[in-house]
């Protein structure tokens, strides 16, 4: 069964893709969604080797949750940025995020969850992968915004990625 | 019960297309590239996300079957804006900035856009990524 699928949730991630863009339930389609997801793992195993650890798939979905709801009400704030503060207030600065988890799945999640909440982007990674460097369109406060990200993102991460 | 769900599609087309057009206004007002950055995440994300709240609860509602294909858009969305994002402030830290202006990793090493050795996507990068630094 492990061999078959190295990585359970993509499996049955595509599986649901491929059902989804069918967008009728067919048991033809499902067949061919198994075939996808025996086939793309195969084809992708070796550039992700290690079995991706997912501790607890409930807290994944609160995550998930807490991501959406942060991303409207960091849009409304940058909206409010770009609309009504003049250019010469603004005050954009980089800031530094000591890591702590360490699987490059979870890094990715978190650098990706960033990203999307606005007013910030992850723009590059040091070379051993220990520290994260984000841009914030609008930061007086620098370090509270990395106490903000490391109690509120990687907090969460840390026990949801093994 | 149709008008109302007329007013919600209304209301949430309205919503993403104010934050579509916020994007796009911050592509123009913001003063340099970096913050230009930060302006079409917000588009991607609340603007293009109230457009297919608003396409699903129409086509469930009025279609035949509720529409899955939404979803979807959403999904691939939120996996390639991230990436788009970093590749473009990869390549402006590449063209802009050099090691003195950025702030120091804290680590020891260099930031990896701006490191002489070869890309840690090479082999053994996982390796290196849990047991190298601590």
């Amino acid at each position: 069964m492990r061999r078959i699928f190295p990585h359970p949730i993509l499996s049955a991630m595509l599986i649901l893709c491929w059902l989804l863009l069918v967008n009728d339930f067919r048991w033809g389609s499902l067949v061919f969604g198994v075939i996808l997801a025996v086939l793309i793992p195969a084809l992708i195993a070796p550039y992700w080797p290690s079995r991706s650890a997912l501790r607890s798939p409930g807290k994944y979905v609160s995550y998930l949750f807490l991501v959406i709801w942060d991303i409207i009400v960091a849009n409304i704030q940058v909206a409010k940025i770009v609309l009504f503060m003049p250019n010469s207030r603004l005050q954009p600065a980089w800031i530094v995020i000591p890591l702590e988890v360490r699987s490059p799945e979870a890094i990715t999640v978190l650098a990706g969850t960033i990203t999307l909440t606005p007013g910030t982007v992850s723009c590059d990674l040091s070379e051993c992968g220990h520290s994260l460097l984000v841009h914030c369109l609008h930061a007086p406060d620098p370090d509270s915004v990395v106490t903000d990200i490391k109690s509120r993102y990687e907090s969460r991460l840390k026990e949801i990625f093994a | 019960m149709d008008m109302f769900i007329e007013i919600l599609v209304s209301a949430m087309l309205v919503i993403g297309g104010i934050f579509g057009f916020v994007g796009s206004y911050g592509l123009v007002k913001l003063p340099e590239p970096m913050t230009r950055l930060h302006a079409p995440t917000k588009a991607a994300t609340l603007g293009v996300g109230g457009v297919l709240l608003a396409s699903m609860i129409y086509f469930a509602w009025f279609g035949d079957h509720v529409s899955w294909h939404e979803l979807l858009i959403a999904l691939f969305i939120f996996l390639t804006a991230p990436l788009t994002g970093l590749m473009i402030a990869k390549a402006n830290i590449h063209l802009q900035w050099t090691k003195d202006e950025l702030p120091p990793t804290g680590t020891g090493t260099p930031w990896a856009t701006q490191s002489d050795r070869p890309s840690i996507m090479d082999d053994g990068a996982d390796l290196r990524l849990t047991s190298e630094g601590d």
